[in-house]
């Protein structure tokens, strides 16, 4: 069992209003930025990823978003490489480097190859196509989104793998001389885990390169279909999955007491959380999505499906920015929606007593073997968040390693992925466990 | 209403789909990002002395998308060989939008093409004053309200309004796709294209521009009046992208008189 620990980053020193005026945390003015602020919060997130190495979680995840306050993490690598110097025993996980976006894999190959090499072994890469707003802010053509995520992945294998230099001829890159000097310390090559939110073909992707896929804070019943999903594909590819292939991102804020953490936890809404992390004009530019995806927005604009609502989509006026300033409301909407999501088991907040059922249901259900704690948003103080990583870590991760020992939780670093063979003709496998569902009333 | 019919031409391993109505010396009409509209009230009145052919772009869902098509001017050259094959050659054209941009290119590496060039708020040059209004990330919703000055146009009500379908939803996003594939960077013009322009001589050349286009600036149409010997360029007051829905007797008079030239 891999038990992670996952900030965003969240630039502290934003009015919730500025947010909330601009319906999203995406294209806030810069004008709003402050540089002591940012130079404190990046200095303490590096010491927070220490503290969270030192109190006992496996793994320091990181992720990239560019010019978002909701994540100060506009070049995760930097980050990494530092972290890959001052902590020791801890992976440093990145999920990920958006590749389509950073359209140059010889550049990154030799980044991480870096940061490998660094931590002499530790380093666990990632990668992601790129928020919708990513596209937009880097200016990478979201038509061509899938094939530049491809299409760049193999490359960088094949830079750390084949004995250079050759020169490669593709669609979107072209290099006359591929030798890095620095390759992986790791060998082949680090192992990759991918994130996602709900997108089969991503599923897919993985299954066939035996990727672990790591669910961010999804909704549980979709989640395991997803699994399934996996496992199916996986099968067609000769092998059974299994838990070393699965890890699962949860928002989790823990305190002393219940109602100090109920209070504080807010501030995973703050500012509209997750779903405000860009305007569905940003969310959604065009050719971004496959085909399957736009005909089930077509169909059924709703629901959590990267935070666009049939709402947000008709509520666009002219310029995008809001009819209402009206915060009070949206603030009452939003709470609402936090109660919801502890109650769907998108959000663990409380003490470590309370949230234990919760957390040991989740890996019961989804059968993950890489779990993340996802720190609060929101411009929440150094304590508060260090006592909720030191609870996680010490009082609530030890019964959960036990339980995760219990239901033979391995993970990809105790078996390899994909390593299990698959017969034809035989049944897989399950890879989730559905019966708690119906209690929860997720059935169906 | 003329009559009009949907046919398929084979031209380069695509098949394309054409909308084709009207008699008489033919005109060939490109649409612009959104796709074909449908055939208009201005489609009816130019129909009786002229035979429109539309081809129906690559990847806007009739005719399937081609992997090889990566810029305009790729389309353009996919475009010139079926006009060539269809011995269509010299045409009259009437290119709207970014099919303005993809008529500019066509006429730029083929000056003998087109007999009358007409382009209505057309893509493809970078204004000279103002921006290119971007297309890309507003929802399709804002994109279609933006490109008329009035949205009460009987017209255009009659095309995009009520609840959008599924199925149009889907077919906006397909063109949407396609013109990011192609005119993404540089946005929705080409650095080359206005020197090549220059190479045009001798052909009647006319640029109709609605005075309230939000979309496309007046800065293109002096771009394009610059680049094109002999190039005039027309305003029709109070309207804005989509002059022929919005005052199409008005487009329709215009443009028959300068077919008549």
């Amino acid at each position: 069992m891999q038990i992670s620990y996952f900030t965003e980053r969240p630039y502290r020193g934003l009015d919730e209003d500025e947010i909330l005026k601009n319906k999203a945390y995406f294209a806030v003015p810069n004008a709003l930025f402050d540089r002591e602020q940012a130079a404190n919060d990046y200095n303490y997130y590096l010491d927070e990823y220490c503290y969270a190495e030192e109190v006992g979680f496996d793994a320091l995840m990181l992720n990239e978003h560019h010019g978002n306050p909701f994540c100060m993490g506009s070049v995760m690598n930097v980050e990494a490489a530092i972290l890959a110097r001052i902590t020791s025993k801890a992976k440093i996980v990145l999920i990920g480097n958006p590749l389509p976006v950073l359209k140059h894999p010889l550049r990154m190959a030799e980044e991480l190859a870096e940061i490998d090499l660094i931590s002499r072994g530790r380093l666990v890469t990632g990668w992601v196509r790129g928020a919708g707003s990513e596209q937009f802010f880097n200016n990478a053509n979201p038509a061509y989104n899938r094939e530049l995520f491809n299409e760049a992945h193999d490359f960088i294998v094949q830079a750390w793998t084949k004995p250079g230099p050759w020169r490669y001829e593709g669609k979107h890159f072209h290099y006359r001389h591929v030798n890095p000097w620095a390759l992986p310390y790791q060998k082949p090559h680090p192992q990759m885990w991918i994130p996602g939110v709900l997108s089969p073909e991503t599923v897919r992707w993985c299954a066939e390169h035996r990727y672990p896929y790591l669910g961010l804070g999804t909704a549980l019943g979709p989640t395991c279909d997803l699994w399934d999903c996996y496992a199916d594909e996986a099968a067609k590819h000769g092998y059974q999955a299994g838990p070393e292939n699965f890890g699962y991102l949860i928002p989790t804020f823990l305190a002393e007491t219940e109602e100090k953490a109920q209070e504080i936890g807010k501030n995973f809404v703050f500012g509209g959380g997750q779903n405000a992390f860009s305007r569905p004009e940003h969310t959604l530019p065009p050719g971004y999505n496959s085909k399957g995806a736009i005909r089930m927005l077509a169909k059924h604009p709703g629901g959590s499906w990267l935070g666009v609502s049939p709402e947000k989509l008709r509520a666009q006026s002219d310029d995008g920015r809001p009819d209402t300033t009206d915060f009070d409301t949206v603030r009452q909407k939003l709470l609402k929606g936090y109660g919801k999501a502890q109650k769907n088991l998108q959000l663990l907040i409380g003490s470590p007593e309370s949230v234990l059922s919760k957390a040991k249901t989740l890996l019961r259900v989804l059968r993950p073997s890489i779990f993340v704690f996802f720190n609060i948003q929101g411009p929440v103080g150094d304590e508060d968040r260090k006592t909720s990583m030191r609870l996680i870590a010490q009082e609530l991760t030890p019964r959960l390693r036990e339980y995760a020992k219990e239901i033979d939780l391995v993970d990809p670093f105790e078996r390899t992925p994909g390593s299990v063979a698959y017969r034809n003709g035989v049944t897989r496998a399950p890879v989730v466990d559905r019966a708690p569902l119906a209690a929860l009333g997720m059935a169906g | 209403m003329a009559n009009w019919t949907e046919q398929k031409a084979h031209i380069a391993e695509a098949e394309l789909t054409l909308i084709k109505g009207g008699t008489g010396k033919s005109l060939l009409m490109l649409h612009d990002e959104l796709g074909f509209p449908g055939w208009m009230k201005w489609n009816d009145a130019l129909a009786a002395e002229h035979a429109f052919v539309i081809p129906l772009q690559p990847g806007f869902g009739k005719t399937p998308r081609l992997g090889w098509v990566r810029s305009f001017r790729d389309l353009a050259g996919l475009y010139s060989m079926a006009v060539r094959e269809m011995g269509l050659d010299p045409v009259d054209v009437i290119a709207f939008s970014a099919g303005g941009f993809i008529a500019a290119e066509m006429i730029a590496a083929d000056p003998k093409i087109f007999d009358h060039l007409i382009l209505v708020g057309p893509m493809g040059l970078k204004p000279e004053k103002g921006e290119i209004w971007d297309i890309f990330p507003v929802t399709i919703r804002t994109h279609l309200r933006a490109t008329v000055a009035a949205p009460g146009t009987a017209e255009f009500g009659s095309i995009y309004g009520g609840e959008m379908t599924p199925e149009q939803f889907e077919a906006f996003e397909d063109a949407r796709a396609e013109s990011a594939r192609i005119g993404w960077e540089p946005y929705m013009h080409n650095p080359s294209l206005p020197y090549l322009l220059r190479g045009v001589k001798n052909v009647p050349a006319l640029l109709i521009r609605g005075s309230e286009d939000r979309i496309v600036p007046a800065g293109c149409i002096a771009a394009y009046t610059k680049a094109i010997d002999g190039a005039r360029a027309v305003e029709i007051a109070n309207v804005g992208h989509r002059p022929e829905i919005e005052n199409s007797a008005e487009f329709v008079r215009i443009v028959q008189d300068f077919l008549a030239s």
